[in-house]
């Protein structure tokens, strides 16, 4: 790393600020000013929109494998999203998806 | 009543993050071994994880500075990975912009993706909630984990022993994932929603400055809102 300390104070505190004011913009600036039924409509699929393509790109092409497709993460993203679907238990489904992962990169070595 | 009713929301935001804490205190070791591994002092390191609290923007800064990269790209590679909480913030904004303004100040720098998922989620199956009992539950599920995520970066800084890849400890945020929004895709059209998102976002893997997520994500809410508004 080349930068002067300065510029990493920067880079830190900026980012900082910049991720606050990504975090408060709607809370903040439209507050309870009433949001239009269509617009509420959208965000109620905020999570269902985001979160599952966030981790598609993870679960097919893992870093930690230079992006080639791992049967163990595959498996335990595929157990993961079958006991949640089953028992709508996030606990459950994350000690599934772990288990999986252990066990699978346990057995294959 | 509406002091106890407040104080048992608060414990029940606490009770529905506890299970987090297993996946944030990896991850934050994890943030402070590299961090210090990439040559940050304590202090900076610190700094880090008190100012930005995003653990995904954190690491992506991290890698950019270890390629030397100008500063301006760091800080738009790292804003960028945290572009989706400004959707974050607008779904919580139906629930929690009738609080005080220095709650909504104090529930934005706490907006994690944990507390937004778990919060957002309880606010759709109950939405008749008071806003004072959204906040308490809201902040219920803040108090286990950023604590720990400030704690643990620490603890990782200080041991500064890196955590062997093949522990696979990357896998354990996109599992975490996964096993929450599953439960929370209720309907056909969260379930159409997701499977746009799924497939846009790897189709435009490759966009830089993972807008390719952005994208998908704004037409994956445009297909769930377009498939409810024609199945009621």
């Amino acid at each position: 790393m080349s930068y002067s300390n300065l510029e990493i104070w920067g880079i830190i505190v900026a980012l900082g600020i910049g991720t606050f004011l990504i975090r408060y913009s709607f809370l903040g600036l439209v507050g309870d000013r009433e949001i239009p039924a269509w617009l509420l409509r959208h965000l109620r699929y905020t999570p269902a929109a985001i979160l599952p393509g966030l981790v598609a790109p993870l679960v097919l092409w893992p870093e930690a494998t230079g992006g080639v497709p791992d049967p163990s993460r595959l498996a335990a993203a595929f157990a993961t999203v079958a006991v949640a679907y089953m028992t709508k238990g996030t606990v459950r489904a994350i000690a599934a998806g772990a288990l999986t992962l252990y066990g699978m990169q346990y057995l294959l070595g | 009543m509406r002091s106890t009713t407040t104080k048992s929301a608060y414990f029940q935001g606490i009770k529905a993050a506890l299970p987090f804490i297993v996946v944030v205190t990896p991850f934050a070791m994890l943030f402070g071994v590299v961090a210090t591994e990439a040559g940050l002092p304590l202090t900076q390191v610190m700094a880090f994880s008190a100012l930005v609290v995003a653990g995904a923007s954190q690491f992506t800064a991290l890698q950019f500075m270890s390629e030397n990269a100008p500063v301006i790209v760091v800080l738009a590679s790292a804003l960028a990975v945290n572009l989706r909480m400004a959707m974050y913030s607008a779904s919580l904004t139906p629930h929690l912009g009738k609080a005080p303004g220095w709650q909504r100040v104090l529930a934005a720098y706490f907006n994690v993706d944990q507390a937004f998922l778990l919060s957002h989620t309880e606010f759709e199956r109950a939405p008749e909630a008071s806003v004072p009992e959204k906040m308490a539950y809201y902040f219920g599920t803040v108090t286990p984990i950023v604590p720990l995520w400030y704690l643990f970066t620490f603890v990782g800084a200080v041991i500064g022993e890196a955590i062997p890849a093949e522990y696979g400890l990357d896998f354990i945020v996109p599992i975490t994932f996964l096993a929450m929004i599953v439960p929370a895709l209720r309907t056909l059209a969260h379930v159409v929603a997701a499977l746009t998102s799924i497939l846009l976002a790897l189709l435009l893997v490759s966009v830089p400055f993972n807008l390719g997520l952005l994208i998908a994500a704004v037409a994956a809410m445009m297909v769930g809102a377009e498939v409810e508004r024609r199945m009621s």
